[in-house]
């Protein structure tokens, strides 16, 4: 256990570089900061004077060398809109984000589990035959015109949810502001988090019918039935177990477009999250707060990667970390 | 495309006494593993018993519902699988397997069931039955899991167990420690076994009757010592032949010439004539009915020329 903790940590560290090298590269190709920073009547001396002192004139080597030394120590530069350091008002955005993606992976898990089991039992079944219908419209459909029309439906029409902003909020621990514990805050949460997780619906009911229907051809299943099991042990117990194991492998690899799906839907809910802040520190060519933004996305990315490992081995006993002492 | 309807099994009927272990011999198509599938209605999709009736004493199977089919299986008849690398559910514990039989079919507490799944692991001579309880297959080799598969199929005290090829996928000196441990367990529990295979040295040691099998139709069956001493049928004669131990060593083996009919091309008349070095003109033409030999009753139309003649002979010496 902890020589896989300790071989994942120095993975990670080798994907960071990476990501750091990457974010970093491309932050002068957003635009110029200085436009952004000074007005119009600011004289071409005076903006090359600010570009100076912000380092903005030296090679990139030198900038980079300056900004990794920066990061090792937990800054990751200063923001030029907020000035403040960059990682700190990320942080202060993380909540949001990280509550709206939660939920939606909660609802993914508590519909398309069911939904692919149902498709795979009796995939001739005319509410199969209609959720694999969904889902392919699902697929090709772009998340913000679902989302859109959901605002248009939810809120304006119907009128039962909030269609922007995160609502009242309680605070724990002195940093993290919740949403989830009051009526307020779950119902501003409700229609961003149903329009995320829909962009990821399909792939995951699809991805559990395909698997299970393959289980459910092999002899152990078979030998189940021969026993004289219940169909429920069968395919809840036997079936299901197994189907989840790919399941999960691309559930750590689909939470980098879940990061992608969380900037839309930020944008379009106006939640105040940290998508919301990346696009808008992209208009303000607020450079350091987007490679600042990468590189937390970056970090979150492994450790979801990592917990995915560790919740496969709990679901794989050929590939169980017990012999490591987990 | 067009959708076409093809029969794996015709006209196939037999009946197993208490306590009777017979088998059933062929080649692959045969329709040996679907016939013991079917007989606890477990034939994978889209196949489906049309027609026939299976009675387990005088409880009709192919009528039953799941629920009651359900009761039947595991309980009354269990299956062995051909390879137990594949039977048993890589992510679940031996001792989980075996309990969820028991409690499926008996209100028994976990620790009750424990002690029985344990004690029949132990009745399939797996030493330290408490450890492989918590372990899982993988941990264990092929051999073994063959033999927690007995046990699992053992919990319940089954009537009948149909096996359907439980020593192919093991090596030789397994094979005949499984089948051993399969003959003692039908003997000391009465159970019935309807042994699936390919291999009659593996038939000869343990079944009292044989069914010989070709192309969806049973073309012989009779007691195996009889059967294996004085094959009848030309196509029981070719497998016999076909045996290793019946070569003299350094001699090429013995074979049937051709190869087992697929489904869509069963030959008319009887179906193994296109293989069979004495087909005439009849055997083409017309199904040949069971007669007796003697030895074995036997579908054969060389046979029962033959009889007829020793009977007209017979009679003409009257």
């Amino acid at each position: 256990m902890l020589i896989f903790l300790l071989r994942r940590l120095l993975q990670a560290c080798f994907v960071m570089i990476i990501i750091s090298v990457i974010s970093f590269s491309i932050q002068d190709k957003l635009g110029d900061p200085v436009q952004q920073m000074v007005g119009m009547t600011v004289s071409p001396e005076e903006r090359n004077q600010l570009r100076n002192e912000l380092g903005l004139n030296d090679g990139f080597l030198v900038q980079y060398w300056r900004f990794a030394k920066g990061a090792v120590h937990g800054d990751l530069g200063t923001s030029y809109y907020y000035k403040e350091p960059a990682l700190d008002v990320i942080l202060e955005k993380l909540p949001a984000t990280l509550e709206l993606a939660f939920c939606a992976i909660l609802i993914v898990i508590l519909i398309a589990t069911p939904c692919g089991v149902l498709a795979a039992i009796k995939p001739k079944h005319i509410l199969s035959r209609l959720l694999m219908l969904i889902s392919s419209i699902g697929l090709s459909v772009p998340i913000f015109i679902v989302a859109i029309l959901m605002v248009y439906i939810f809120s304006i029409e119907l009128n039962i949810a909030p269609s922007f902003g995160r609502g009242q909020t309680t605070e724990f621990f002195g940093f993290w502001e919740s949403g989830l514990f009051n009526k307020d805050g779950l119902s501003h949460l409700l229609l961003p988090s149903l329009s995320l997780s829909i962009a990821l619906m399909p792939i995951f009911v699809r991805l559990i019918r395909a698997e299970m229907m393959d289980v459910l051809q092999s002899e152990y299943i078979r030998f189940a039935w021969s026993k004289g099991l219940s169909a429920r042990r069968i395919y809840f117990i036997h079936a299901l177990k197994n189907t989840m194991l790919p399941v999960i492998t691309v559930g750590g690899i689909q939470a980098g477009t879940l990061v992608a799906y969380t900037i839309l839907t930020e944008t379009i809910f106006q939640w105040p999250g940290m998508g919301f802040l990346f696009m808008d520190a992209v208009s303000r060519v607020d450079t350091p707060l987007v490679s600042a933004y990468l590189i937390v996305v970056g970090g979150i990315f492994v450790i979801t990667n990592t917990f995915v490992d560790l919740i496969y081995g709990l679901f794989n006993p050929t590939v169980r970390l017990a012999s490591h002492g987990l | 495309m067009k959708k076409r309807e093809l029969a794996a099994l015709i006209d196939v009927s037999f009946t197993l006494n208490r306590g009777e272990r017979i088998a059933i011999v062929g080649e692959s198509g045969a329709g040996k593993s679907i016939l013991g599938f079917s007989i606890v209605n477990l034939i994978s999709k889209p196949g489906y018993i049309e027609s026939g009736s299976i009675k387990l004493e005088n409880k009709e199977l192919t009528t039953m519902n799941l629920r009651q089919l359900q009761e039947v299986r595991g309980k009354r008849i269990a299956m062995i699988f051909q390879d137990p690398m594949m039977t048993l559910n890589p992510v679940l514990t031996i001792g989980n397997q075996l309990v969820e039989t028991i409690r499926s079919h008996t209100n028994i507490s976990y620790k009750d069931a424990r002690n029985i799944a344990i004690e029949k692991l132990h009745n399939v001579q797996i030493a330290s039955p408490e450890k492989r309880f918590d372990q899982y297959p993988h941990e264990l080799s092929g051999g073994m899991r063959q033999r927690v598969i007995i046990a699992s199929v053992l919990l319940l005290n089954p009537d009948i167990i149909i096996a359907d090829e439980p020593t192919t996928a093991l090596d030789v000196t397994i094979q005949a420690e499984i089948l051993q441990l399969l003959l003692t367990i039908c003997q000391d529990n009465g159970v019935a076994l309807v042994l699936i295979s390919h291999d009659l040295g593996v038939v000869s040691k343990v079944a009292e009757r044989t069914l010989v099998m070709y192309a969806g139709h049973i073309v012989e069956e009779g007691p195996t010592l009889e059967i294996i001493n004085d094959p009848q049928h030309p196509y029981t004669q070719g497998l016999l032949n076909a045996l290793p131990q019946m070569t003299i060593p350094g001699q090429r083996l013995n074979q049937i010439q051709g190869s087992m009919p697929s489904l869509a091309e069963r030959p008319s008349g009887c179906a193994f004539h296109p293989r069979c070095p004495y087909a005439t003109q009849k055997c083409k033409q017309e199904q040949p009915q069971f007669i007796y030999s003697g030895v074995s009753s036997v579908a054969c139309f060389i046979i029962e020329d033959m009889l007829n003649e020793f009977t007209d002979t017979d009679k003409e010496a009257l």
